[in-house]
């Protein structure tokens, strides 16, 4: 009885941390075997909309994620911290634009791939940006004859 | 004066006991004897026993939040956010919610009951007269053994909500099998998995302080004697945790978000 009653445990036990280990690293994306890759800073003048967790894309192939958004109190710009896979080099001059996935929904990090011979080195800054595009301003360009 | 204090006192009272009685019960862990059978024998009872019922609960409440979902979303074309909508659902609330009430039902019940009848034949003062504390013999064992079994229940109940989620609205409904996942894994963030596990071990807490702490107390009613007093405690230990469940989830929530 009490052989038949521990394994019934094991079996409660297993399968409660392999639903817990789909939760974790699955879902949630905890790193397990340390963290590859390398973090680059991309400098935006407005990044509304855009998610910690948000992924970074090269030609619609994510390549990354956001792992941090804070505000520059010196020139009040928001700095983008982006975390690209291993593996994914991007030269100095990569143009980084926010982008929407479809007309509501989730924003994004889109990298245009630039020509120059240098390698980012991680940590350094990517200057050339492209902030959020403001519909409502574009509405009211088209409505009010600006275009 | 001290007529009209008298329900305010009594409710402080009845505070300040519970609290002593939680404290209690967390430091019997280092002087309990043979502490790890106990607490697997409360694995089994709270956790593997209740298994079954969270899977099912878990999988039509996957199910139904699909459907509803589909078609709530399909009403303007952003059936592809349902995936996101329902894990998140899931994770942050329904998961931990209804698994701590569904184990009230199950096990805080029996809890209660068999606390309170071992109370009312005076099976407890027989523990006090051999020299063995009945909160760590009773009660010990059963929170350490629910800070075990919550969170493991609350991630089953999670995986087969998003698996319900997949077979109603993929493939009895039209959705994308990848549009689904894809959306999942995009919005569920660490953060909201922690948070989900903090909710079940604080629930954990809830649950088993009032089950025990009611059955423990069953003597003590004004409002029966003996078998009426168990029947009436087993009834208040569930309506008041699935109260203080849902008061403080709302109040965790706010920290959390």
């Amino acid at each position: 009885m009490s052989a038949q009653r521990n394994t019934i445990i094991g079996i409660f036990v297993l399968i409660g941390l392999l639903c817990t280990a789909y939760l974790t690293i699955k879902l949630g994306r905890m790193e397990v075997l340390g963290d590859s890759g390398y973090t680059v800073t991309a400098r935006f003048t407005n990044v509304a909309g855009l998610r910690v967790g948000a992924s970074v894309e090269i030609a619609g192939v994510s390549i990354g994620r956001v792992s941090a958004i804070r505000l520059d109190t010196t020139d009040f710009t928001a700095h983008v911290d982006l975390h690209i896979n291993e593996g994914v080099p991007l030269s100095e001059d990569v143009m980084a634009s926010v982008k929407t996935s479809g007309l509501i929904g989730d924003k994004y990090i889109a990298i245009t791939p630039g020509g120059a011979e240098e390698l980012l080195a991680p940590g350094s800054t990517i200057t050339d940006t492209e902030p959020t595009l403001d519909i409502e301003a574009l509405i009211g360009k088209v409505v009010f004859g600006g275009v | 004066m001290k007529e009209i204090c008298a329900p305010a006192i009594a409710l402080l009272h009845r505070l300040g006991d519970m609290a002593c009685f939680l404290a209690d019960g967390f430091r019997q862990t280092f002087r309990t004897r043979r502490l790890a059978g106990k607490v697997l024998r409360q694995v089994y009872v709270i956790g593997a026993n209740s298994m079954f019922v969270i899977l099912l609960i878990g999988l039509f409440t996957g199910l139904v939040l699909g459907l509803q979902a589909f078609y709530a979303m399909s009403m303007f074309g952003a059936q592809g956010m349902l995936g996101s909508l329902l894990a998140l659902t899931l994770i942050r609330e329904m998961a931990p919610v209804l698994t701590a009430v569904m184990i009230t039902a199950r096990a805080g019940s029996a809890m209660t009951a068999e606390i309170g009848v071992m109370r009312i034949s005076d099976q407890i003062d027989a523990l006090e007269v051999m020299d063995i504390h009945p909160i760590g013999y009773l009660v010990t064992p059963r929170l350490l053994a629910s800070l075990i079994t919550f969170p493991l229940l609350t991630s089953i109940f999670t995986v087969i909500g998003i698996f319900g989620g997949y077979l109603s609205s993929c493939v009895l409904l039209t959705l994308n099998e990848g549009r689904y996942f894809s959306g999942i894994e995009s919005s569920v963030t660490m953060d909201d998995i922690q948070g989900c596990f903090l909710k079940a071990a604080v629930f954990a807490v809830i649950v088993i302080l009032v089950c025990c702490y009611q059955g423990y107390n069953a003597h003590l009613r004004k409002d029966g004697k003996g078998a009426e007093a168990v029947g009436n405690a087993t009834t208040s230990a569930v309506v008041m945790s699935c109260v203080l469940i849902l008061v403080a989830d709302y109040v965790l929530t706010s920290f959390l978000l």
